[in-house]
């Protein structure tokens, strides 16, 4: 028997958050170095299942299955294919980075247990097979969330943590009723009480209207997740007020759990249902797209504006989800883990001029290019790729997305191709305001980026040039998967791929 | 006179099947008796009785559970109580919350200096008649029982002697639980005109024939409002719930932990057991007025929860908004034609048992924090205790967080118990109602957690608790996470109800 990889993927961050919750208050650097050890070695874990997963393969590998209460049908499933493989292991990446590279200033021990255990719940999310064991992931990462905006964030952290905690778990109380129903809705087509995702998706043939009721309890908990226009409003306030380890994971991984539960338990589960759904979805998504991008542009706070942003291009993944085509979907995973590294690498920066200077707000802010240029420098990198500059990462989900979406929502696309424009004018205004012009007083001691920053930075860099220059091998393995998703659609509904000939 | 005794034939006695109840007698026997007759024991040593009582009294009931099943009696005493996983569970169910909440209670007299047999006489008889309740077979005998459950609570409510409160709360108790008692009485005699009996399996046969005496049925739907008046009342349904806040917050808080567990475990085992068994063939007619019920119990509950300013007091609505959600499990049960009603009677059990254990420990931490005097209970009071005292306010975490469904936590198991018995009969509707109260109830227990870990602290206070209520609080936490992470420990059980 081999090693249950998966399992370790979301264990290992379990014990480390509790041997360092076991230690003694006064051994902080001990916790540090558990969390380290631990989160590290996820990272290894996870970089380790990249490299052994086959390239090409469009089912479940490292499939691990037990278990867990059978009294109810509920079992310890988790697997991973092409959809899941790079959010995953981005989360074993970012992890890490955030542990090593951001302080918290305060309650180092308790601030990185919660961060163990948030990596463990997200881990979890990504890769459970079984809706009941999903639900529980997905519910139970709100807590260390909650602790970690709620103690360690700015001035209205109490109040942001409370909106986050409350909207999630409004959302959630939809699924729940989803999850239990689809069970029981399944049960006579499988013959059993069953919550294994795999095996309802496959056996289960609900009724048009049942099938969309579900579909509904299930995309509210996901809208509220990534956050689709109008449950958005909790975002803003979770992001500014998060410390920057919470804001780059938020941003990082955590809005992903929506856009990816999405693909996985709205459009596997319920494929009639999105097909019905498309044209609502898709309005909502490309409002988000423009309503963010408007909204980001009218920021005073440099935090804010990347929240909004983010608003901003999770309506890009949505859009490229419920276009219902290879390329575009293939798009929105590709976007969510480039929006994941650059958008994280965004929050970072933002943090480390909050760390020289105590404001975010950009009036205050000028010229900082003069006094620091390799830190505007690797700025405006990130930046360009958070805008979707061809070359780096951003362009290529983008741009899938896009092309991809045109053959079946061509006006949504027309519309959202507006949101691309938008999203050079925001920043780029941003830009200048920080960095360009001559620096005030106050600006004139900014200190230029450290070698520990730059090296966490550096990784992110790597991977936004990467991606972007080179994304063939993401795309062939996150292509198979995301072809039998769509094979599995057009079986279970009369929804029918455009033919596109993918270009040469 | 000779002739007149042979008439008179006792009904075979099974002993061992009423051990349960037997012990708790024995034990309070020993506390009234040895306690009053002998000078002061040794401090805790009471205490140290009456948990081995409520042990003995589980272990027994542990035992009986293989004698259950084929060639065995289902009814005890001459059909006067019932002997079935049903029975026996939410027996146990009785039996470790009062163990639990003697341990807390043992504690907290220490504290008051008020240590004394009599509390721990009046908590076993409480539970006595909390088992009377579940067991009952026959609406007199459950009458017994709730009246052996009442008085004990109303004295428990107004035992602190040196707190105006705790009388006043017991006074008030007293009255309203009095009006309680005599609707459900009215009932029960209501429900004996229509049918003919009190027993509950013959009032089920004789309304699935379908021949009401009398030739109305009016009697019989007075009869079925009037129990539930009467039960709503005791299990603090909206709108019979204006006393709950006041008593929770009034008695001392080890009792209002044992009101909140055992009293609300038998009220609601035997409101289910009466209107599943004994009024199942008029589900039809008390299923639309329960599902009223419910919706009002979940929503004013939790809404009136968030805008309390007293921990006892929150805790006392959050109380009824989680009634509402057994309440949601007995419209379920009552759905006769589907094949999955069962769903719903396991799934309010499970629930009982696992909110039993919740509310002690809960409660049990709450008295610590409330210190000498038992009168910190207020929201402020909990500020800085995660400095202060992280482990204590970490079990409050693990606690609060558990009732408030979040997943790996025994209240997350008790949550999906009752969700699934409502979507199994098809009511959607209640079921995401039932959430979304619960989404309401979540912000109150976020404001306590608010409190202790987010607010800086005024002043760090000195909290300190005996051993005991420590065991019993480690004891509620354990179990909490352990049915979170193991459900299948309790479902194994109840799922066969």
């Amino acid at each position: 028997m081999s090693i249950p990889i998966l399992t370790l993927l979301v264990l290992v961050p379990l014990a480390g958050a509790i041997v360092a919750s076991l230690l003694a208050k006064s051994s902080e650097s001990m916790a540090k170095n558990v969390a380290l050890v631990s989160s590290i070695a996820t990272g290894l874990l996870s970089v380790w299942m990249l490299i052994k997963f086959p390239t090409g393969s469009a089912g479940f590998e490292f499939v691990s299955k037990h278990a867990w209460v059978s009294e109810w049908g509920i079992s310890w499933h988790l697997g991973v294919d092409g959809i899941s493989l790079f959010l995953v292991v981005l989360t074993g990446i970012l992890f890490p980075l955030v542990i090593v590279g951001i302080d918290p200033h305060h309650d180092h021990k308790q601030y990185l247990v919660w961060m163990l255990v948030l990596e463990s719940g997200v881990m979890g999310s990504f890769l459970s097979l079984d809706l009941f064991l999903f639900f529980v992931f997905f519910e139970i990462v709100l807590v260390p969330m909650y602790f970690l905006i709620g103690k360690w964030g700015y001035d209205q952290r109490v109040y942001a943590a409370t909106k986050f905690f409350i909207y999630t778990m409004a959302g959630s109380a939809f699924m729940l009723v989803g999850i239990v129903a689809t069970a029981f809705l399944a049960r006579r087509d499988i013959g059993h009480l069953s919550f294994d995702l795999i095996e309802i998706a496959e056996k289960s043939n609900f009724a048009a209207g049942t099938g969309r009721w579900l579909f509904v309890g299930f995309v509210i908990a996901f809208a509220v997740k990534v956050p689709l226009f109008p449950l958005h409003t909790w975002l803003p306030d979770a992001h500014t007020q998060a410390p920057t380890g919470g804001s780059v994971i938020l941003a990082g991984v955590l809005l992903k759990m929506g856009t990816y539960g999405m693909l996985r338990f709205g459009v596997y589960l319920f494929p009639e249902a999105a097909v019905w759904a498309k044209p609502v979805l898709l309005t909502l998504a490309v409002i988000g797209i423009i309503y963010g991008a408007i909204a980001a542009t009218m920021q005073k706070d440099l935090k804010r504006l990347v929240a909004y942003s983010s608003v901003a291009h999770l309506g890009f993944i949505v859009l490229g989800t419920f276009a219902l085509t290879n390329q575009a979907i293939t798009g929105g995973v590709m976007q969510m883990v480039n929006h994941g590294i650059s958008t994280g690498a965004l929050f970072l920066m933002v943090g480390m001029i909050y760390e020289r200077r105590h404001t975010r707000v950009i009036a205050e802010l000028k010229g900082i290019q003069a006094v620091a240029p390799i830190f505007a420098g690797f700025f405006t990198l990130i930046m360009l790729s958070s805008i979707g500059l061809p070359g780096l990462n951003g362009f290529v989900g983008e741009f899938l997305v896009l092309i991809g979406s045109f053959a079946t929502a061509r006006w949504w696309v027309v519309a959202a191709t507006t949101g691309v424009i938008l999203a050079a004018l925001y920043l780029l205004w941003a830009y200048q305001r920080v960095f360009h012009g001559e620096p005030e007083e106050a600006n004139k001691s900014f200190a230029e980026i450290t070698k520990r920053e730059a090296m966490l930075l550096s990784v992110f860099v790597a991977a936004i040039v990467f991606t972007g220059v080179y994304p063939k091998p993401m795309l062939n393995r996150i292509e198979p998967s995301v072809k039998s998703l769509l094979e599995h659609v057009e079986s279970h509904s009369n929804y029918k791929q455009p033919e596109i000939k993918a270009g040469e | 006179m000779m002739l007149a005794a042979n008439m008179f034939v006792g009904p075979a006695i099974d002993w061992f099947k009423i051990s349960p109840l037997l012990v708790m007698l024995g034990g309070v026997l020993l506390l009234i008796l040895a306690g009053s007759l002998t000078p002061q024991w040794k401090q805790g040593t009471y205490g140290v009785v009456g948990a081995l009582t409520a042990a003995g009294s589980a272990v027994c009931t542990a035992m009986l559970w293989r004698d259950l099943g084929e060639g065995n009696p289902s009814s005890l005493l001459a059909n006067a109580l019932s002997f079935s996983k049903f029975s026996l569970f939410a027996t146990f169910s009785v039996a470790v919350a009062t163990l639990l909440a003697i341990l807390v209670t043992s504690g907290f007299l220490v504290r008051e200096g008020e240590d004394g047999p009599e509390v721990f006489a009046l908590i076993l008889s409480a539970a006595i008649g909390g088992m009377v309740m579940v067991q009952a077979n026959d609406l007199i005998v459950m009458f017994l029982g709730l009246e052996t459950l009442s008085l004990a609570f109303y004295l428990l409510t107004a035992s602190s002697r040196w707190r105006s409160a705790s009388g006043e709360a017991g006074l008030k108790y007293f009255v309203l639980g009095g009006f309680a008692s005599a609707f459900f009485l009215y009932g029960v005699a209501l429900v004996f005109g229509a049918t003919g009996s009190t027993n509950v399996e013959k009032i089920a046969a004789s309304l699935s024939k379908d021949t009401v005496l009398g030739g109305s049925s009016a009697m019989l739907l007075a009869g079925i409002a009037l129990l539930l008046v009467g039960f709503g009342f005791k299990v603090s349904l909206v709108p019979f719930h204006t006393w709950t806040a006041d008593v929770y917050q009034g008695a001392p808080t080890p009792v209002t932990a044992l009101m909140g567990s055992v009293g609300k475990t038998a009220a609601f085992v035997a409101l289910i057991r009466v209107f599943t068994v004994a009024l199942s063939s008029r589900s039809d007619d008390w299923r639309p007025v329960v599902v009223m019920l419910a919706v009002l119990t979940l929503v004013i509950g939790s809404v009136l929860a968030v805008v309390q300013t007293d921990v006892k007091r929150m805790l006392a609505y959050s109380s009824i908004s989680h009634a509402g959600f057994i309440l949601v499990g007995l419209v379920a049960a009552g759905h006769s034609a589907s094949a999955d009603a069962g769903l719903g009677t396991s799934g309010a059990l499970s629930y009982l048992f696992i909110y039993s254990i919740l509310v002690v420990g809960t409660l049990g931490i709450v008295s610590v924090v409330a210190g000498k005097g038992d009168n910190e209970t207020s929201l402020s009071a909990f500020k800085g205790l995660g400095k202060s005292n992280p482990v204590l306010a970490m079990g409050m975490t693990v606690l609060l967080l558990a009732q408030a469904g979040v997943p790996l936590t025994s209240g997350f198991v008790a949550k999906f118990g009752i969700i699934r018995a409502a979507v199994s009969t098809e009511s959607y509707a209640l079921a995401v109602v039932a959430m979304l109260a619960a989404v309401i109830a979540a912000f109150l227990y976020l404001r306590i957690m608010v409190s202790m870990w987010l607010s800086e602290g005024a002043a760090s206070r000195d909290v300190a608790a005996t051993f005991s209520v420590k065991a019993s609080i480690a004891l509620c936490v354990g179990a909490t996470l352990a049915l979170g992470f193991f459900p299948s420990l309790l479902l194994q059980f109840t799922n066969q109800l």
